[in-house]
């Protein structure tokens, strides 16, 4: 068989259709995402001589410079904390909505639910941060409010341009992202299994702990991975409600790039905090699998 | 129970507070952004009228949005079919990857096509907010896609295949107006990412604002701010409307495919 022949033959098999069906797709992802995403790892290792410019020398100064100035790291490790304290709130708060969701409502009702929790995801975030802003400000809704109904004496001024801000509006503004895994993976708990537990003896709290928050854990990881990973990369809540002490990481890179014109600074620290991610969500996914196998010996499918 | 509903009622309702104090407030005569309300008027509506600018801008929003949504949704049809109906080598790893954009930070594709922008030699625009806004809205509708093929009986196909129909013309004649449903939905979720979206759009669009990227820069303006609060009503509203619609279509599908609904997009 010649190589013509077995190239016909490798199209028109299964595997052959389906790799030539997802081709446009993957080939777009990876012009456009694995390029991009290579050529910004290697300008994080260039310098900057001009608009447009880069000296090509492989050097290391970038990496020096991003890890030594205090200014970056501190920037670093705020975002690092904002995201994670984000990623605890949302997810212990949604995880009883979830709960309410697949075990207390109606299975007619369910799909009503879950679309009415994730419509405000798919307004525009650019107005939902700005309303933050205009809620959480001096002379802003809650204040005016609290001093109409004589609550308050004077404005609160610990709520707006801070990190608190940052959290309170990133908390609000992923809700959702949190609580859709969690709901999906209590939908494939096999409801069977709870009342054995209970005719068993066990009881309504043990049954829980001991059955339903292990079998929920890969929706739990799923949920803190999906709210961890882009928190810490955002731009617009910690721009418009953060002022000057609740900048995070992505306003720096977005500085480096458009207004100091250090791109392979402003690369680098991308690609130190895609590291830093990447890092921690394999750890945790790690350590999520052994969490949910360790105390169920296997997950139902 | 009953303390669980009450608990998710008041989640439900700090989810849409924020929504619901745009219409206050664009309808409030103040030009102060606070209480208590003064008096109804639409003065704000008609101040939209007259930023000739901002129409420039939503235009070009609508342009942009419109060839995002096509775009991604021809490539989400490409990736969702080969996913639900074949197996491929490296399936996990190429269908991971062209999720991806789902999780990563808007920052991040938004510097890295930046810089491969520039470093090329071109100069950005419109063409290259539609570039990073269907790498973006592919996985949703790759998402919404793949549950409508998921659904769809093969033995539909195959029996046009034994009729003496081509694979071109059993997609046209079966397996199209039987996932339609979910290209609609598809169409009007990315139509709606891509309108709202603004972090892409603010590194990419070059001379010429999107709709979002132009609300950024009135939002410095603190005479501009309850036009803004009636812009930010009509866009919110514009989204729902889409959503709801997109989801109507995409229950539809279920619907037609016979399966139980299970509730969302994701």
């Amino acid at each position: 068989m010649t190589f013509g022949d077995k190239m016909r033959r490798f199209f028109r098999s299964e595997q052959g259709v389906g790799m030539m069906l997802v081709s446009p797709t993957a080939l777009y992802a990876l012009l456009l995402l694995a390029v991009p995403l290579v050529a910004i790892f290697v300008i994080s290792f260039w310098t900057q001589t001009g608009v447009r410019d880069f000296d090509t020398t492989f050097t290391l100064a970038n990496y020096k410079e991003a890890l030594t100035d205090p200014l970056y790291r501190q920037l670093m490790l705020r975002s690092l904390m904002v995201s994670g304290l984000v990623t605890l709130i949302t997810v212990v708060l949604a995880f009883p909505i979830a709960y309410f969701v697949s075990f207390g409502v109606k299975p007619e009702h369910k799909s009503l639910w879950i679309f009415l929790i994730t419509i405000p995801f798919w307004t525009s975030y650019l107005i939902r941060v700005f309303l933050w802003k205009v809620i959480l400000g001096y002379n802003g809704v809650l204040n005016s409010g609290l001093l109409a109904v004589g609550a308050i004496d004077e404005p609160l001024s610990f709520i707006l341009y801070n990190v608190n801000a940052v959290i309170i509006t990133l908390a609000h503004a992923y809700a959702p992202f949190a609580i859709l895994p969690i709901f999906v993976a209590l939908e494939k708990i096999d409801r069977s299994l709870l009342e054995a537990s209970r005719d068993l003896g066990e009881s309504r709290t043990m049954t829980f702990l001991r059955v339903t928050l292990p079998l929920a854990a890969p929706g739990v990881v799923a949920a803190v991975l999906i709210v961890f990973i882009p928190t810490i990369g955002d731009y617009v809540t910690p721009r418009l409600v953060g002022g000057p002490g609740g900048l995070m990481i992505a306003n720096m890179i977005q500085t480096q790039f458009l207004r100091l014109n250090n791109a392979p600074l402003g690369a680098t620290l991308a690609v130190l905090a895609m590291l830093i991610v990447a890092v921690i969500a394999i750890v945790f996914m790690l350590l999520g699998n052994k969490a949910a196998g360790g105390n169920t010996g296997g997950r139902r499918k | 129970m009953k303390s669980l509903k009450s608990y998710a009622i008041l989640y439900l309702i700090f989810l849409y507070a924020p929504i619901f104090l745009l219409p206050l407030f664009a309808f409030n005569s103040s030009t102060v952004i606070a209480f208590p309300l003064t008096s109804f008027t639409t003065e704000w509506f008609t101040t939209l009228l007259t930023l000739t600018e901002m129409h420039g801008a939503l235009l070009n929003s609508l342009k942009i949005a419109l060839t995002s949504a096509v775009l991604a949704t021809i490539l989400g049809i490409f990736a969702a079919m080969a996913a639900t109906r074949y197996t491929f080598p490296g399936q996990r790893g190429i269908m991971g990857f062209i999720m991806l954009p789902l999780v990563l930070p808007e920052i991040i594709v938004a510097v890295s096509l930046l810089i491969v922008i520039l470093r090329m030699g071109f100069n950005t625009g419109a063409w290259s907010v539609i570039a990073g806004h269907t790498l973006i809205c592919t996985p949703f509708a790759i998402a919404i896609l793949q549950s409508a093929f998921a659904s769809l009986d093969p033995s539909l196909e195959e029996a046009a295949y034994d009729l003496g129909e081509t694979p071109a013309s059993t997609f046209r004649l079966v397996t199209l107006p039987l996932v339609m449903p979910g290209i609609i939905s598809a169409l009007l979720i990315s139509f709606t990412i891509s309108m709202d979206e603004f972090i892409i759009a603010f590194f990419l669009t070059g001379a010429e604002p999107t709709l979002p990227v132009y609300l950024f820069s009135m939002m410095r303006f603190p005479k501009l701010l309850p036009a803004v609060m009636a812009l930010g009503t009509i866009l919110v509203v514009l989204s729902i409307l889409l959503i709801v619609i997109a989801e109507f279509f995409r229950r539809r599908g279920a619907k037609r495919a016979g399966l139980k609904d299970t509730g969302g997009f994701l």
